[in-house]
C-alpha cells in the first residue's frame, strides 16, 4: 500500500523515538531526517537506511517530497521552522512547546478541522498524559480550577525540556484550559534523579462543581479506554478519590521502551499521540477507512 | 575574621509553620522587627516558592506578590529576597516580584538538576537581581556531584551557591567536609540553609562559618518547615560567643521572636516549629522537611501512621516539591 513520507527535524531523545514508532506504521514511510550536527540519533537513522543530513532546515527545504513533518527541536527554532514548512505546505507536528498551530491531544479532540491545519501542537508530554483526564472529569463534573504535578525521571529529560521549563509548565496550562476544559488551571513539573528511574507520573487535582464520584469515575474510564489505543502502558496509580469538591487522581504511563527504556513514558506518550495524529492525517489523505 | 551574610527565611520558610496564612499585617510587622534587627536579606513569600500556592502546597493566604508589596515600603536596610524553585515559578513571575522592588532571588533547584534553572539564573542576572544558587536536598548527592553541580549554577552567573540540608539530615563534620570541598573550587561565596530536624541547625551552621561559607540562613525561633530552620536569635548568640563578626542585633533578634512572631502564632491558635516524633524521622530518613504537615495531614486522612508515610517516602526517594506523592503513599499503606 502506498504510504505518506516523513521527515523526523531534530533527532534528540524525541526524535529518535519517534522514528522507531514510524518504523511500524502503516501508513507512514520516514524517508528524511534532519539533525544539526552528528548525534546518536543520526546514526541511528543511517543504520535503517534512511536518508539523512546535518546541515539543517534548508535540504529539507531543497528536496521535495514529504508529505509530513515531526519537529522535535525547541521552541525557538520552531518558530523559524513553521513558516518554511507551511509555504512547502507539509503538514506539521510540532512537538515543542513553541505552539504555532492548535493544541491537539488525540483522545479528546483529533477531528476533522484539526487535520484540515497545517500545523497542529503536540502539547508536552505533561499535557498528553494529563488533558484527557481533566476534559473526563470536566465532562462529567465541571472543572471549576485544575493542577497538575507532573513528576519526570531526571534520565528521561534531556537538554531541549531542561531548559524549556518554563515553556512546559505554560504550554500545558494552556491547554489544560482550551483542550481539557478547566476553567482555570496551573502547572507544576519535578525532576526526580532516583535509580532506577521512575516512570513518569502525574497527579491531577481538580475542583469541581458537580461532585458526583460515580459519574466522574465512568467518564474517566471511558477516557482511559480511547488512550490505551495509542498509549498502552497509560494506567491509574491512584484511582479517583474525592475530598469536598475536590477530585485526585494519579496515572502512571509506562513506555515502549524504543529509545529510551519503558520509564521514559513521557517521551511515549507526547511521541504516540503525534504518530497517532500523523496516521489520521495519513488515511484520510491516502483515503483509507477503516 | 570575615563578617557573615544573615537570610532570615521566617516570611518564607517559616510560611510553612502558619500553611502559608500569614495576614498582610503579619508580614509588615515580622519584616520591620528583622530590618531593625540588621538582618542582611529577607525572605519572602510562599514556602514553595513564588506560585507555590496550589492545592498540593497549600493556598495561599494572599499572593507572593501582595505579600512583597505590603512588606518593601517597611524596609529600610534590608534587602528583600524571593525563592524561586523553576517547575513550580516562571521568570515571568520572577520579573514581577522584581518590578515590585524584590533585589534578591533564590534558584533553587534539586541537587542533581542545576541545569533546570540556567535560563531563571542567566534571567535574574539580566534583571540586575543578586542571584543566589539554592542547590536542596545536599544530602543525597555525593561531594563530587555537589561541587559539580555548584559550578554549573557558577557559570550561569549565580553570585553565592548554598548547599541547603532540605531535610535537616546533614550532620556537622559532612557539612565541614562539603563547604570546604565546595569553598575550594568555586569562585564565588558560598552558604549553607539548614533544619533543625536533628536538632543539629547551628551547629551545621557554625561548621559551615568554619568550612568558608559567608552566608547562613536563619528563622525567628526556627521558624520553618520540619522542626523548623536554625533560629536566628541562637545563631547570632553562637555567632557572637565565636567571635563571628555579624550585622544582626542579638537583643533585637530576640525581641523580634518573642514580642512579634510569637503572639501572632499565639492569635493563630498555632503551635511553634519543634523537635517532634515527626520532624525526627524527616531527619532520620531524609524526607523534604515541609513534607512533614502533608504527611500528617494524610496520616489524618487514611488513618495511617505520620512516621510510617515518611519512611516510605524516604525509601522512594522522593525530593523537594513532590508533595502528591505523600497521599499515594498513604492511600496504599491503608490498603495494607
Amino acid at each position: 500500500m502506498k504510504k505518506l513520507k516523513a521527515a523526523i527535524i531534530g533527532p534528540g531523545n524525541i526524535g529518535t523515538d519517534l522514528l522507531i514508532k514510524l518504523s511500524r506504521s502503516p501508513y507512514i514511510e520516514l524517508d528524511y531526517v534532519v539533525g544539526i550536527q552528528e548525534s546518536k540519533g543520526i546514526d541511528i537513522a543511517r543504520s535503517k537506511g534512511i536518508d539523512t543530513t546535518t546541515n539543517g532546515i534548508q535540504e529539507l527545504m531543497a528536496r521535495d517530497g514529504s508529505d509530513i513533518a515531526f519537529d522535535s527541536t525547541g521552541a525557538k527554532p520552531h518558530l523559524m521552522h513553521a513558516p518554511l514548512l507551511k509555504e512547502k505546505g507539509i503538514f506539521t507536528l510540532d512537538l515543542t512547546p513553541a505552539a504555532v498551530g492548535p493544541y491537539v491531544v488525540p483522545s479528546v479532540n483529533l477531528n476533522e478541522e484539526i487535520l484540515n491545519e497545517v500545523n497542529v501542537n503536540m502539547v508536552t508530554c505533561g499535557g498528553q498524559a494529563t488533558v484527557p483526564i481533566v476534559a473526563a472529569i470536566n465532562r462529567a463534573a465541571d472543572v471549576v480550577y485544575a493542577e497538575v504535578i507532573s513528576s519526570v525521571s531526571s534520565k528521561s529529560a534531556g537538554p531541549g525540556t531542561r531548559k524549556n521549563i518554563d515553556e512546559f509548565t505554560e504550554t500545558t496550562r494552556k491547554a489544560l484550559e482550551k483542550v481539557g476544559g478547566a476553567d482555570k488551571a496551573k502547572v507544576i513539573i519535578v525532576l526526580n534523579p532516583a535509580e532506577p528511574p521512575i516512570f513518569m507520573r502525574n497527579t491531577i487535582y481538580a475542583k469541581v462543581k458537580n461532585p458526583d464520584l460515580d459519574a466522574i469515575r465512568k467518564s474517566i474510564d471511558d477516557m482511559m479506554e480511547k488512550i490505551r489505543t495509542y498509549v498502552p502502558g497509560y494506567t491509574f496509580l491512584l484511582e479517583p478519590i474525592i475530598k469536598d469538591d475536590i477530585v485526585t487522581v494519579m496515572i502512571q504511563v509506562e513506555g515502549l521502551g524504543d529509545f529510551l527504556p519503558v520509564y521514559a513514558g513521557n517521551l511515549d506518550i507526547i511521541n504516540s499521540a503525534a504518530v497517532a495524529v500523523a496516521e489520521a492525517y495519513a488515511k484520510k489523505k491516502l483515503g483509507v477507512n477503516e | 575574621m570575615r563578617d557573615v551574610i544573615i537570610t532570615d527565611t521566617t516570611l518564607r520558610d517559616g510560611s510553612h509553620s502558619v500553611s502559608h496564612q500569614y495576614t498582610l499585617e503579619d508580614v509588615k510587622k515580622i519584616a520591620a522587627a528583622l530590618d531593625a534587627a540588621g538582618v542582611d536579606i529577607i525572605e519572602i513569600g510562599h514556602g514553595d516558592g513564588l506560585m507555590g500556592s496550589s492545592i498540593n502546597y497549600g493556598f495561599g493566604l494572599h499572593s507572593d506578590f501582595d505579600y512583597i508589596k505590603a512588606v518593601k515600603p517597611v524596609l529600610t536596610k534590608s534587602k528583600l529576597a524571593v525563592l524561586l524553585v523553576p517547575g513550580i515559578g516562571s521568570i515571568e513571575d520572577l520579573e514581577k516580584a522584581r518590578e515590585l522592588g524584590v533585589e534578591v532571588v533564590r534558584v533553587a533547584t534539586h541537587v542533581t538538576e542545576a541545569d533546570v534553572a540556567e535560563q531563571h539564573i542567566k534571567a535574574a542576572k539580566k534583571m540586575g537581581l543578586f542571584t543566589v544558587g539554592f542547590l536542596m536536598m545536599a544530602h543525597m548527592a555525593d561531594q563530587e556531584t555537589l561541587l559539580q553541580e555548584a559550578l554549573k549554577m557558577e557559570s550561569y552567573g549565580a553570585d553565592v551557591v548554598y548547599m541547603t540540608d532540605s531535610s535537616g539530615a546533614m550532620l556537622p563534620d559532612q557539612v565541614f567536609d562539603n563547604i570546604s570541598y565546595l569553598k575550594k573550587h568555586l569562585k564565588v561565596p558560598v552558604g549553607h540553609h539548614s533544619h533543625n530536624n536533628l536538632g543539629l541547625a547551628v551547629a551545621n551552621s557554625l561548621s559551615a562559618y568554619k568550612a568558608g561559607a559567608d552566608y547562613i540562613d536563619g528563622s525567628l525561633i526556627g521558624f520553618g518547615a520540619g522542626a523548623g530552620n536554625t533560629p536566628t536569635e541562637v545563631l547570632i548568640g553562637a555567632l557572637n560567643k565565636s567571635g563571628i563578626p555579624n550585622h544582626v542585633d542579638f537583643y533585637k533578634a530576640i525581641d523580634a521572636g518573642d514580642k512579634v512572631l510569637i503572639p501572632i502564632v499565639q492569635e493563630k491558635g498555632l503551635a511553634l516549629p519543634r523537635m517532634s516524633s515527626d520532624s525526627l524521622v524527616v531527619g532520620y530518613a531524609g524526607v523534604y522537611s515541609s513534607f512533614m504537615l502533608h504527611a500528617k495531614r494524610a496520616a489524618e486522612r487514611f488513618n495511617v501512621d505520620t512516621r510510617d508515610v515518611l519512611i516510605e517516602l524516604g525509601r522512594k526517594k522522593a525530593v523537594g516539591g513532590q508533595e502528591d506523592w505523600i497521599i499515594e503513599v498513604a492511600h496504599n499503606l491503608s490498603k495494607k
